[in-house]
């Protein structure tokens, strides 16, 4: 055993027992399921505050997301939206995976979240009490709710899960590490994971912040706001909510009795360079060795889940990466990403849930809404309605802003009781 | 003699500090159980103690409201508070 | 063999000096930074001491246009991390940058540069719709703390797997364990791990005057943080960053760097209990320290000093002391334990890193840092908390703790290098 008790030996990729989502697409994976097949589109004018005064007037709301009703009663006011977001989704995640914490070993179970900027809007309404009423008015939840633990600690409190829990903020690629992270606590005496992300920025100032990026879409019409690969790709649309896996060592899913909805089979992440460095950006390389890692080949990939950033540089750089690994047009990508926006933390664990799904039913997603695409994306775009090709491997990549960039490779599970 | 009462109390709970689906606050056992037996923890007392110092511009020393205490108890106590700041 | 990892190159941004060795100066001494706060304006509010960073950015080597885009505590870690590579002696120009990894930890991220801004583009807290003409470029940068670990991870050319940790107080330890997988699993064979946090500003000060964590004794600041004493009454916090270079140890012996330490073993638990709550028992940290020092392969009397969480709450200082019985055994009784927050205050995340700092150059010069201003007895504190002044002591292994909000727990063991352990 190692310093991080990492075991020596062999050891089988762990298996997804759970999902639990909390999206745009719907609460709930069976109807975020069926509006991704259907293109049913979660993106839409701003609700949440009046956006007349910003560029930036859409993106990906939660529908029916009422908190008072959904979270239990005391820790609405002590949590953030993004907090509440997880609670409701990793919820979900245990019951879908049949695991009752309470009966298991509680040091052998852990939760580990992605978070990209914690609890923002709750922040806002702190600091705007802070600045127009002074120090004594900031609430004596703000020192649990705003920071990127938040969520971890009120989930693993939740359920009463004791193992060695984790934070990781890599923007939008930070629902990959968090799944990376549990694959190495099941390999270190960890049994069972709860792991996922989300974020909730969608306030003012949120959105103010995200807009400083220069990478939003300023297009008011919601059908042509978020066009990844496309001629008329005009940047992101951010979203919030999320998603919940329980992740499980294959012995342990077996002991309980339980099917899965796929297997991750390997993982690799890298950085890019800084802007000007005139070296090339690493995401080719990392696709090749996330393959390597799951010892799977280029050609047994039935389908890439894209990064799908939506503004033309970002999506030029991912169709070359894939296509140099994976040669022109010679895999079927898709980014159902496109009915939620960008959820950040929350975004490709999101994305891995739908790949999970689609292995399990069979189907590919298509991606909603693109016309033409982009001249330099040599890709297999699968466009205008979801295929039944029975893909067994995904490949699921994302890329988080500053230059994180990881890719995860999930097997098909034996779970058939979802999908249609 | 000031006016605070138990309502008073389980109002400013059920903003600041909220209330769980299963917990009636209205109920009148409710106000002769402890705090901590229905569920809120020292910061939703720190919480709500600060709310009444804001709302009733009282100061009350560190300690004093604990939850230990039940809502009818606390509300006692805030009267007095209240009182000798009248005086 | 089975990979290990090493720490090779320290560097440090801290309350009382910038540089590791202005850093040990201040420890051995047993000085205080702490004073009343000067970075804002903090009257009103509860608690008005901090240790604070005399840091000069502009002087500490950063460019006026970094000085721009960084938040401090992005500052900080570069200022930490430049040290860090400069101090192990290695050329990473010529390392495979796909070999080099990033691993930071931080509890609030950039949480100034959140504020300021923040303070303007609502106009002083007037506008919920805040305007976003008046926002900075670098306004995302702030609000997503993974800009840490971007700045770092520029710094050092590092094109292999970066991560930016945020588990609250403990996400220092938590940052550097991380680094020691990455290593240990292949995915990095050098990584800059440690954490930043520069918290000193008037929202995050506000909210642990809410909760009653800081200390409200403002009359004499130099004395103000008191770990394990009986008029402990709260926390003060602080700022700072320490990074380290972690290499693979075969690597590091073939190339002849001069190693600090070796990390032996880590472990994190939770004590799902509540976000800010300690049961006194310390179950959960004594379960974290088991399993660090069984993935090290130690028993209790392999330890030869406790580098504390020590922070100087009541529940605390209490709940760790018993952790460190209910773990240990009678060694709890007989091995000196002490906290450097006595003297740096508590800088949040970047806490962690500071302290393994400190083990590292304590491992080096063979010298146990006191706890400073421990002068009053309290019965549930009852060991040896090495009081006041610094202490020769010949350690080869040690153990650091964390606690954080949330309930995270995590312990490491870190040991001499091992060729002077054979030697020894």
């Amino acid at each position: 055993m190692s310093a991080s008790g990492l075991r020596s030996g062999h050891h089988p990729p762990p298996v997804v027992t759970g999902l639990g989502v909390v999206a745009p697409t719907g609460i709930g994976v069976r109807r975020h399921w069926e509006s991704v097949l259907a293109g049913k589109s979660g993106l839409g004018r701003i609700t949440r505050f009046d956006p007349s005064r910003y560029p930036v007037q859409v993106a990906g709301e939660i529908p029916g997301f009422d908190a008072g009703r959904l979270v239990p009663g005391r820790l609405v006011p002590q949590t953030d939206r993004f907090t509440h977001v997880a609670l409701i989704a990793a919820e979900a995640a245990l019951d879908d995976a049949r695991a009752e914490p309470r009966s298991l070993p509680e040091y052998e179970m852990a939760v580990v979240t992605a978070s990209s900027s914690g609890g923002t809007e709750f922040g806002q309404h702190e600091m705007e009490r802070l600045y127009q009423k002074g120090s004594s008015w900031v609430s004596a939840y703000q020192s649990i709710a705003w920071f990127y633990a938040a969520t971890t600690g009120q989930v693993s409190i939740r359920h009463g899960m004791r193992g060695p829990c984790g934070v990781l903020c890599c923007e939008q690629a930070g629902g990959l590490e968090a799944l990376a992270q549990s694959r190495r606590l099941l390999n270190s005496g960890s049994r069972l994971v709860l792991s996922g992300g989300t974020d909730a920025s969608l306030c003012p100032y949120g959105l103010v912040a995200q807009m400083a990026t220069g990478n939003l879409s300023t297009e008011d019409d919601p059908a042509r706001a978020y066009k990844p690969f496309d001629v008329a790709a005009s940047g992101q649309v951010p979203g919030e909510g999320g998603a919940f896996l329980v992740v499980e060592s294959a012995a342990s899913a077996r002991e309980r009795g339980v099917g899965h909805y796929g297997t991750l089979l390997g993982h690799a992440a890298g950085f890019d360079p800084p802007p000007g460095s005139g070296r090339p950006p690493v995401l080719a390389s990392v696709i090749r060795q996330a393959l390597a890692n799951a010892e799977v080949g280029p050609e047994e990939v039935d389908v890439v889940f894209a990064d799908a950033s939506g503004v033309p540089a970002h999506d030029l750089a991912e169709a070359r990466a894939i296509t140099e690994v994976f040669g022109p047009g010679g895999v079927p990508v898709t980014a159902p990403k496109t009915l939620t926006g960008r959820l950040y933390a929350g975004g490709a664990a999101l994305d891995t849930v739908t790949a999970l799904l689609a292995l399990t039913s069979g189907v590919v997603p298509h991606t909603a809404g693109l016309e033409r695409q982009a001249p330099g994306c040599d890709l297999a775009l699968v466009r205008d309605r979801p295929r039944r090709t029975d893909p067994r491997v995904a490949v699921v990549l994302a890329r988080g802003h500053g230059g994180f960039t990881s890719a995860l490779v999930a097997g098909r599970g034996d779970r058939t009781d979802i999908g249609q | 003699m000031a006016k605070f009462t138990v309502d008073d109390f389980t109002r400013i709970l059920r903003t600041g500090a909220g209330v769980d689906q299963q917990t009636n606050l209205d109920d009148e056992r409710a106000a002769d159980t402890s705090l901590v037996d229905l569920g809120y923890d020292s910061l939703a007392v720190l919480e709500l103690t600060s709310r009444i110092e804001r709302e009733y511009d009282i100061a009350i020393p560190d300690g004093d409201l604990a939850h230990t205490l039940t809502p009818r108890e606390a509300a006692t106590y805030v009267a007095s508070r209240i009182a000798e700041v009248q005086v | 063999m089975s990979r290990r990892a090493v720490i090779t190159g320290v560097g440090v941004v801290a309350p009382g000096g910038v540089g590791h060795d202005a850093y040990w100066d201040l420890l051995t001494a047993g000085r205080t930074a702490t004073r009343a706060i000067s970075l804002f304006d903090a009257s009103g509010f509860r608690s008005r001491v901090a240790a604070e960073c005399d840091f000069d950015p502009l002087a500490a080597g950063l460019s006026p246009q970094e000085v721009r885009r960084m938040d401090r505590a992005a500052q900080f870690a570069v200022v930490a991390a430049r040290e860090a590579i400069e101090d192990s002696g290695l050329e990473l120009s010529s390392a495979d940058p796909g070999r080099v990894g990033v691993s930071i930890g931080s509890a609030v991220g950039c949480t100034m540069g959140l504020e300021d801004e923040y303070a303007v583009i609502s106009d002083g807290g007037r506008d919920w719709l805040v305007d976003h003409t008046y926002g900075v470029p670098h306004l995302y940068g702030y609000m997503v703390p993974s800009t840490l670990a971007v700045e770092v991870a520029w710094q050092a050319g590092a094109e292999g797997p970066v991560a930016l940790i945020s588990t609250g107080c403990t996400s220092g330890l938590d940052a550097i364990g991380h680094g020691v997988q990455l290593i240990e699993e292949g995915g990095a064979d050098i990584v800059l791990a440690g954490a930043t946090d520069a918290p000193l500003s008037p929202i995050t000060s506000a909210c642990f005057d809410a909760i009653k964590a800081t200390t409200p004794d403002n009359d004499d600041p130099a004395h103000a943080s008191r770990p394990f004493d009986g008029r402990r009454n709260g926390f003060v916090l602080g700022e700072g960053s320490a990074v380290m270079v972690l290499e693979e140890a075969e690597a590091a012996r073939r190339r002849g760097a001069s190693v600090y330490a070796e990390i032996l073993g880590f472990a994190g638990r939770s004590n799902a209990f509540h976000m800010t709550g300690l049961k006194p028992d310390g179950r959960e940290m004594a379960e974290a320290i088991r399993v660090a020092l069984d993935r090290a392969r130690l028993d209790p009397d392999d330890i030869d000093y406790i580098n504390a969480h020590g922070s100087g709450t009541k529940q605390n200082d209490r709940h760790e002391t018993a952790a460190f019985k209910r773990s240990l055994g009678e060694r709890a009784y007989r091995v000196p334990v002490s906290s450097i927050k006595s003297m740096i205050g508590h800088s949040l995340g970047a806490i962690g890193s500071l302290e393994v700092a400190a083990c590292a150059l304590a491992l080096r010069h063979q010298v146990v840092p006191p706890t400073a201003n421990l002068s009053v007895s309290d019965p549930e504190c009852d060991l040896d908390y090495v009081p006041r002044d610094a202490r020769e002591h010949r350690m080869e292994r040690v153990l650091t703790v964390g606690s954080g909000f949330g309930g995270f727990q995590t312990a490491m063991a870190l040991g001499r290098p091992r060729t002077q352990r054979e030697v020894a």
